[in-house]
Formats: structure tokens, sequence, C-alpha cells
């Protein structure tokens, strides 16, 4: 968990402090000199009230042009940004015609294969996409499951180390139909405090009790267990039919892995089911890419459910659940996502079997270990050297994603335009993302990215460091210079 | 000994006595304050102090360590799912061509009557090259949420495109079809607000509205009269209707009947008692109205007078995804507020780009609507009297909807007996049908049925022997 240097907090504070004062201002003028705009509403409650979107009207409007850029290309390594320009002070944003090159370091384009690549996408998908045509346009199981969705099943669950597993087109769909599906009333789940959306929406959707265990603390997470199965369900005291024990990978929004061995440890000794979320591990970390629990060297048969998505590492869309064959059997009869969405559709399915293959060597070259390489070492050198220029960088070692602590609300748009004035796309990360108080700036490092690019985007974020001043530790005596001449 | 306590017994009383028979000291209010008063006075203070206070109970006791070992060696929870029965383990048609009206299932060819292809789109050239041009320029996935650098040209061209078509201010694109009706209820609606909803919404919208923690109320499927009533108690309960916000939740062409909403009435009815309507156009967008813009073309309703539309693009578009369209500041809050938008990555851009042939497509031909009509009519005409099913789906539904006409007892049975004639029709005819799915959280009461996707690419041959088949098949398992 990140803790602040309370000047640092008490300056945030006092800046939220004065954009909520001249918000209210603002709200106050408008509701004087405009009432009758606001009164013409015939009857009807207003879509929100009062406060319910003064964060969005009064300070995320401020910095909307850092989010939501328009691109023209394929997000690869180097992709063209979409200008825009404002007239009325930031409220509407317009296109042009005109774009800038840029250095991506915000897709999640893990091993590169976001753009075309000369295995996937010409020729295997365009086949595909000629063979089955754009979309099935039915459900799984009336007339939407194809070979290749068969085929890609298969290959997930090889690849995954799983007995059996079944496919969604869509990652966020997988988690919020999933869970529904396997616990109900008078089930348990407990999930870490730093969860995604998608499992606090499914786990709210399924109906269960829920409690959280502090992040990544499994002596907490043992505590809870230990009271939960003494005491029961609240009011009644009955025992709870189940307990499932939710995990991520890598927490997206710390660039951290989950402590595998010691959380599986707990949950064996207690019986309780575990469910690991690898949207962002899956083909990123690990030797040969099969995430998580190879990077921490943690058996597979020992995690009940493994989910992932496909969008992040295979450059493809959709999600997948990887468990033995009774679950996904099951799953296939009760999952609404399964019998009710429209399938994945096809050339996608050929893109994630494609690139799966080439992870795995099956397409006949070392492409795939390649990658797997120069990802794991992009990663390391850049995060390094983030940390020698006196950066906050959070996450662990081998992790693609490092986070860099901003803190103050006004160095958020400072750092992402100052940047991209530099041709460096970089993604800031505010509420509702990430808490208030703790801004930052997230980096996804791509196999995609060669040396030259990395040493490049140091340098424009060590010189934006400097103007915006989030150098928060003191700065070693390594300078770029020898960086550079070190690694010629 | 005995003595001493003699002694101070004695005392004792002494000094009670002298108490009670002590004179009167003062006179308050007219009354002489005797001695007994005081005792008196006390004893019923002493009294009325014991009244309130609480009742005893031992105090508790936490676990000890010990006992909360001893708990959870004891506990044994259930297994993560139920045991598989062999009538589980059924797996469904593998496909080995595009989804057309003609497709190659294990092996030989079937006509396909279980894909909601309404416009005949899948195969489509125009549709296939400029999807082509897209994966070369943009390769396949998007690899980020809209947010950070997820948002491509050609989805901004898709909404644009979205709201040129329909008529309305702004779109906002979704990357699955059925996380858009999820997703959106709960973006508007809270807790404390008030939804009446058609009981025959499908599993999506279900969601939905459990997330969205409102009060939700439903009325009967698709009758205006039960709306009406149901509208009037609601509006009869709450005092303030400034402070709350009412919805009504409709689907214009229902999954799991083929009925259609009649909006105009419940436009009226949203007037009146002041509701906004969000209208689900997943199965009628494309194909409703004379040039395809759905319920409200058909309906005759200005489409300003509908508050949120969604649709999933799976459909009609025969592409993927799901979007939603309305007034600029419905749209705008659902860029910040909708789950399903802010926190996954965005629709690929090659699906975007054929839904974007798919709507130039159906600009260019609206004479396929007149081939989709008629081919519903030729279906309805030759289904009007199969053995054991009755049709209650509405003429102009692409969905072709057949109930049993007297059910066995149970959802289960039901699905048996539908199962067995669609594996029937499959293998002896190579017709391929669908049943209505109901998974376990499910909560539509209504019956199960047979569904035809009818497409505006299905000849005529196809359709009669589709008819054939099914009453051949019907006549056999109902006799």
């Amino acid at each position: 968990m990140v803790r602040s240097p309370y000047f640092t907090t008490l300056t945030t504070l006092l800046s939220y402090r004065i954009l909520f004062l001249f918000g209210h201002l603002r709200d106050l003028f408008e509701k004087l000199l405009d009432w009758s705009k606001l009164n013409n509403l015939q009857g009807y409650a207003p879509i929100c009230f009062g406060y319910e979107d003064f964060y969005t009207r009064r300070l995320h409007l401020r910095i909307q042009d850092c989010f939501e850029r328009p691109i023209a290309s394929a997000p690869d390594a180097w992709f063209d940004v979409v200008e825009r320009y404002s007239n009325d002070n930031n409220k509407t944003l317009c296109r042009t015609e005109k774009t800038t090159k840029c250095l991506n370091l915000g897709s999640y384009n893990y091993l590169g294969f976001a753009a075309a690549d000369e295995y996937c996408s010409t020729p295997r998908v365009i086949r595909s996409l000629k063979q089955y045509s754009v979309s099935t346009c039915s459900a799984r199981v009336d007339g939407g499951t194809t070979k290749l969705h068969v085929e890609l099943e298969d290959l997930i669950a090889r690849f995954v180390g799983k007995p059996a597993a079944i496919l969604f087109g869509m990652g966020y769909a997988t988690n919020s139909a999933i869970i529904p599906a396997l616990i109900g009333k008078g089930g348990l789940i407990i999930s870490d405090s730093l969860n995604h959306n998608s499992i606090v929406n499914g786990a709210r959707g399924s109906g269960a009790t829920i409690r959280v265990f502090q992040h990544n603390n499994a002596s907490h997470l043992e505590e809870v267990l230990r009271e939960q199965i003494a005491y029961g369900q609240p009011h009644m005291y009955r025992p709870w039919n189940k307990i499932i024990v939710i995990i991520e990978g890598i927490y997206s929004m710390e660039g951290e892995f989950c402590k595998l061995p010691e959380i599986i440890a707990v949950c064996k000794k207690y019986k309780a089911y575990t469910y690991l979320d690898e949207a962002h591990s899956i083909g990123a970390v690990g030797r040969t890419g099969r995430g998580v629990c190879e990077q921490l060297g943690v058996d597979t048969a020992d995690v009940d459910i493994m989910m992932g998505t496909l969008t992040k590492s295979f450059g493809s869309c959709g999600g997948y659940i990887a468990a033995s064959k009774e679950i996904i059997q099951y799953l296939k009869q009760t999952c609404p996502a399964h019998l009710y969405a429209t399938s994945m559709s096809p050339p996608a399915v050929q893109q994630a079997i494609s690139s799966m293959k080439v992870i795995l060597g099956e397409d006949g070259t070392n492409r795939g270990a390649k990658k797997l390489t120069q990802i794991r070492e992009n990663s390391n050198f850049f995060r390094s050297e983030l940390q020698k220029m006196g950066f906050e960088v959070l996450g662990d070692k081998d992790s693609p994603i490092m986070p860099i602590m901003l803190y103050n609300i006004a160095k958020i748009p400072a750092f992402s335009r100052e940047c991209l004035s530099q041709n460096l796309a970089i993604v800031t990360i505010a509420f509702p993302y990430t808490p208030l108080l703790l801004a930052r700036a997230r980096i996804c490092i791509s196999a995609a990215h060669t040396r030259e690019d990395l040493i490049k985007a140091l340098e424009v974020i060590s010189k934006v460091g400097d103007l915006v001043g989030i150098k928060y530790f003191p700065v070693e005596h390594l300078t770029l210079d020898k960086v550079k001449t070190s690694t010629k | 000994m005995a003595s001493e306590i003699m002694n101070a017994t004695s005392n004792a009383l002494f000094w009670i006595s002298s108490a009670f028979d002590a004179p009167t000291r003062a006179v308050v209010f007219g009354v002489p304050i005797d001695g007994h008063l005081v005792v008196e006075v006390l004893l019923v203070v002493v009294i009325l102090f014991q009244l309130t206070r609480k009742s005893y109970k031992p105090p508790k006791k936490p676990l000890t360590e010990k006992e909360i070992d001893e708990l959870c060696d004891d506990w044994v929870p259930e297994p993560l799912t139920p045991q598989i029965t062999e009538e589980m383990m059924v797996e469904p048609p593998t496909l080995e061509s595009a989804a057309g009206p003609h497709a190659i299932v294990d092996g030989k060819e079937v006509v396909n009557f279980a894909s909601a292809n309404y416009l005949g789109l899948i195969g489509n050239e125009k549709v296939t090259d400029s999807c082509v041009g897209a994966m070369e320029k943009y390769g396949v996935g998007s690899c980020g949420p809209r947010g950070f650098y997820g948002t491509i040209d050609v989805h901004l061209d898709c909404e644009a495109r979205v709201s040129k078509f329909l008529g309305t201010p702004d779109s906002i694109l979704y990357s699955y079809g059925i996380s858009t009706i999820f997703s959106v209820i709960p973006a508007f609606c809270k807790k404390g607000d008030i939804i009446v909803a058609d009981e025959g919404v499908h599993w999506a919208v279900q969601n939905g509205l459990y997330l969205s923690r409102s009060t939700v109320v439903y009325f009967k499927h698709n009758d205006m009269k039960s709306l009406e009533a149901t509208l009037e108690k609601v509006t009869g309960r709450s005092k303030n209707p400034e402070k709350v916000r009412r919805y009504i939740v409709a689907e214009a062409i229902y999954q799991n009947s083929g009925q259609i909403a009649p909006l105009d009435e419940i436009v009226r009815l949203k007037e009146k008692y002041r509701f906004r309507i969000i209208l689900d156009e997943s199965h009628s967008f494309g194909v409703l109205g004379n040039s395809g813009r759905g319920l409200a073309e058909y309906c005759g309703v200005p489409t300003e007078k509908i508050d949120i539309i969604t649709a999933g693009m799976g459909n009609a578009l025969a592409t993927d995804g799901g979007l939603c369209t309305g007034s600029v500041g419905v749209v705008n809050h659902q860029r910040l507020m909708s789950s399903a938008y802010l926190f996954t990555a965005s629709l690929p851009p090659y699906l975007a780009s054929a839904a974007i042939g798919a709507l130039e497509y159906l600009e260019a031909n609206p004479s396929v609507l007149t081939n989709l009509r008629a081919n519903i009519a030729i279906l309805l005409k030759e289904l009007s009297d199969v053995s054991g099913l009755a049709t209650v789906s509405h003429p102009l539904s692409p969905i072709f909807f057949l109930k049993l006409k007297k059910s066995t007892g149970s959802n289960k049975t039901d699905m048996h007996l539908l199962d067995s004639i669609t594996n029937q029709v499959l293998k002896e005819h190579s017709v391929l049908i669908a049943t209505t799915k109901r998974s376990s959280l499910d909560k539509c009461p209504l019956p199960l049925g047979l569904r035809l996707f009818v497409s505006a690419s299905h000849s005529e041959s196809d359709l009669i022997k589709a008819a054939a088949s099914l009453k051949k098949v019907a006549a056999v398992v109902f006799s």
C-alpha cells in the first residue's frame, strides 16, 4: 500500500479544498444567474442531483483533455494521437484531422500483438473472417459455437494448465456473470480491498455476503476467515454454505503481484475456494508466459478457478475461465453470459489462437520466447532507471506495470500535457479509478518497445518530472548519459 | 455475640421508629411532612430506579482460539458446483462455416434459424472488406479502455453515424451486447429511485435492476392496463416527485416472447405520470419501421420522447458490442458513471467499422426490410397449425416464438420436451432451431418455447422446409 508523505498529503488536501471552494462558488452563481435553465424540468427529477456529479462538472471537466484521447492507428509502440481543441474551456472537445506520432506508454500491449502481425493478422485472422464472417449473431448454446471456439477453449486449458476452459466475449462480463453462478445467498465472498470493479459488481450481483481483507495481507485474511467461520452468517449464526476468496494476479493500479503462495496456503487450511483473476498477468509474466502461478511457483491445481482476459497480452478481446471439467460443464449450463450473450467474434478468436501459439512456440519460431524475455528486460530496466532518477515507482520486479505517484491533482494535467507536447503518450489516473489523494501516472511496458524508445521516454519523463516536481526521493549519482554509454 | 446482634437490631429499630414518629418539621403546599412520608418517598424512588434498570444478562464470552480452531475444523463447505448429471453433458451444435441462412453443422449442411441475422449481413462482401481494411490498419484488439488511449477514431465515427441514423443528439458505444443494459441502468438509477419494469425482461435487464438497488415494481407482461395501475399505485405512494427519479424499463421486442411493446401507449403514460423511459431495442434496431430506425419510427413517436435507448449490435447489425443513445446530457453522464464503459477495454475497431458498414447498407437498401417482413408472413402462415405448439410472437417480430399449448408442469420437463423436438428436427430434417434457455439465475416467469430467428436472406423454400419439418416432428412428439 502507498503511504504519502505528510507535506504532500497536506498540499493535496489544500488544493482540493481550493478547487471545491471555486466549484461551489460557480454553482452558486449558476443558481442565481441561470435559474430559469435549471428549473425547466417540468416536474421530472433531474438525472443528477446537486452533489452527485459535482466532481464531474467542476473538477473532471477542467482536465478532460487528458482522458479519452483518440488515436488514429493501431495501439503499437508508436501511434498517432489525434489533436483536439476546445473553444469553451474544455467543456466540449473537437477533433481535428491532424495527428502527432507519439511513443505509446499507455496501451495494454504487453507482448506487442496490437498491430498487424505477420503470423496472426495476415493471413490467419483475415482467412477466418472470410470463412466465419464478423459475428455469429447467436448465443453459444444456440448456434454460436464454431470450431474455432472449441479449439481456443482447448488451447487455453492447455496453456493455463487446467483440465478445461470456457470462453466469453468480454472480460468484464466474465466476472459479472460467473460469480453469481458460483455463489449465492448464504455464501461468503472475501475479496481483496483493491479488487477491480468487475469483481465488485459480480460479487454484488450474486447476493452473497461480502467481506474485504487488507490488500495482499495473508494474516489479515486468516483473521477474517477464522472469525467468519466461527461466527457464521450474521443475525442467525448459521454456518456459511461456501466461502470464495477472490484475488488478482497483478493489481493494475499498483503493479504488484499478489502474495499467492501465502494466500493459497491460508485458503487450503480453512477449506475456502480460491478465484484468481489474471487479467493483466496471463501471457505477460512467468518464464513461458503462463502467468502469476508460474512466476511465484504455485501449482495450478491449488487454485480452484482461474480467470483471465485475452485483451492485454494476446491483442484480441474477451475473457475465459479455466477450472476442473465439472465446474466448466456446470457453468456451460447456468452462466448467463454463455446462454444469452452473442458468442465471441470468430476473427478475434483466431487472433487469440494464433498469438497463443506464438507464445507457446507452436508456430515454429522462437518469437514467443524472445517477446517474453524482451518484456521482462524492458520492465526491469525501466523500473530501475526511474527509481534511480528519484521517482516514487510502485510495483514488483518483473511486473510490466509501473505507476509513478503524482499525488497533487494539478500535477495530473501538467504531467500529461507536458509529456504529450514532447510526443510521449502517458496515462494519468485520477478519481474514480484510484483513491482521491493518490493520483498517479501509469506506464505499461510492451515487448514492442526497443531500448532506444525506452531511453527517449526516460529523458522526457526526467525533464517533465523536474518541471512538475514529482521526484519525491533523492536522486542517485548515476545520470542518463552513463546509462546510454553502458548499454551501447 | 448474640447480645451484640440483639443490640444492633434494637438500635436499628429505634432509629426507624423515630424516623417514622418524627414530628412535622415543615409544611409544604399545605401537606405536613411527617417522618414516614420521607421514608415512603424514598421507597418509591428506589422502586422507580429499579424499574428503569435493564435486566441482567450474563456477559458474552468471546470464543477462545482453541474453540475457533475446533469450529474451523468441523466446518464442511458445500462443493463449489453441484453434481453433474447426464443431461448436463450435452454439447451444443458446432458450426464449421459462417452462421448464414445455410450453415455447415457437424459435417452436413443445415438451414439455420438460430442466428439473429435479421438483415442477412453475415457474409456481406462490403462489410467484410471494410473489416479487412480496419484490421490491417488497427490490428484486432484495442488494447485499452476508452479513457486510456483505447478511443480509436472508428469508435467516434461509429457513434456519430448511429446518432445521424436515429436522429438523436449523441450516442455511446459499449464493447459487449448484454453488458450495455446492465451497466446503463445502475448508472442512472440509484438507491431510493423507483423503477417500473415489465416482468418478461431478459436476464441482463434483471441484473441491471438488481445492481441499481432501486425499488423495482414489475407489471404484467406487455399489459398496458397493468402498467397504468402500477404507475398509479407507485405515484400515489411517493411523496415528492421532484426528489425521486422514476423510470419505466421495457424492451421493444421481448426476447422471451416475441411481443412488441406498444410504445405510443407507454409514452402517453410516461408523460402523464412524469416517468423517464429506458428502452432496450436490441432486436428491433434495424428491423422495425420503414427504414429500420426502430420502435419509435414504427409507432410514430418522435425519438426525443424516449429518454434512453440501448441496443445490442449482435443482431440486425451482425457485429458485436452495444450502443446507447439519447440526449447529450444522458450520454455524457455515462462517460464517467457507467462501469462497463470505464473499466473495460473498448470495442475492437473492426467491429465498429462493421457496424458503420451495416448502417450504410441499411440506408442504401431499405428493401431488405420488406423481404424480412414477407419472410415472417410466410412463416406465420405455414406455422399457424402445429400440433402442441402455439405462436405467441407479434406478426412483425423477427423472433418467431412458439410456446407449448399445454405445459408439462415444470420448466425442466418442458425443456426436455422442447430439446427433443429441436434435436429431432436437426437430425432428421437438417434445420437448426433454438429453444429458449433459462439460466438458474433468471427470474423471468414467462413460459419456455421454441425460437426461430427469421432473416431477410432466407429463401421461401428454406421457410417452407423449416415449417414442414417442425410440423412433422411436433405431430410425432405430441401424438
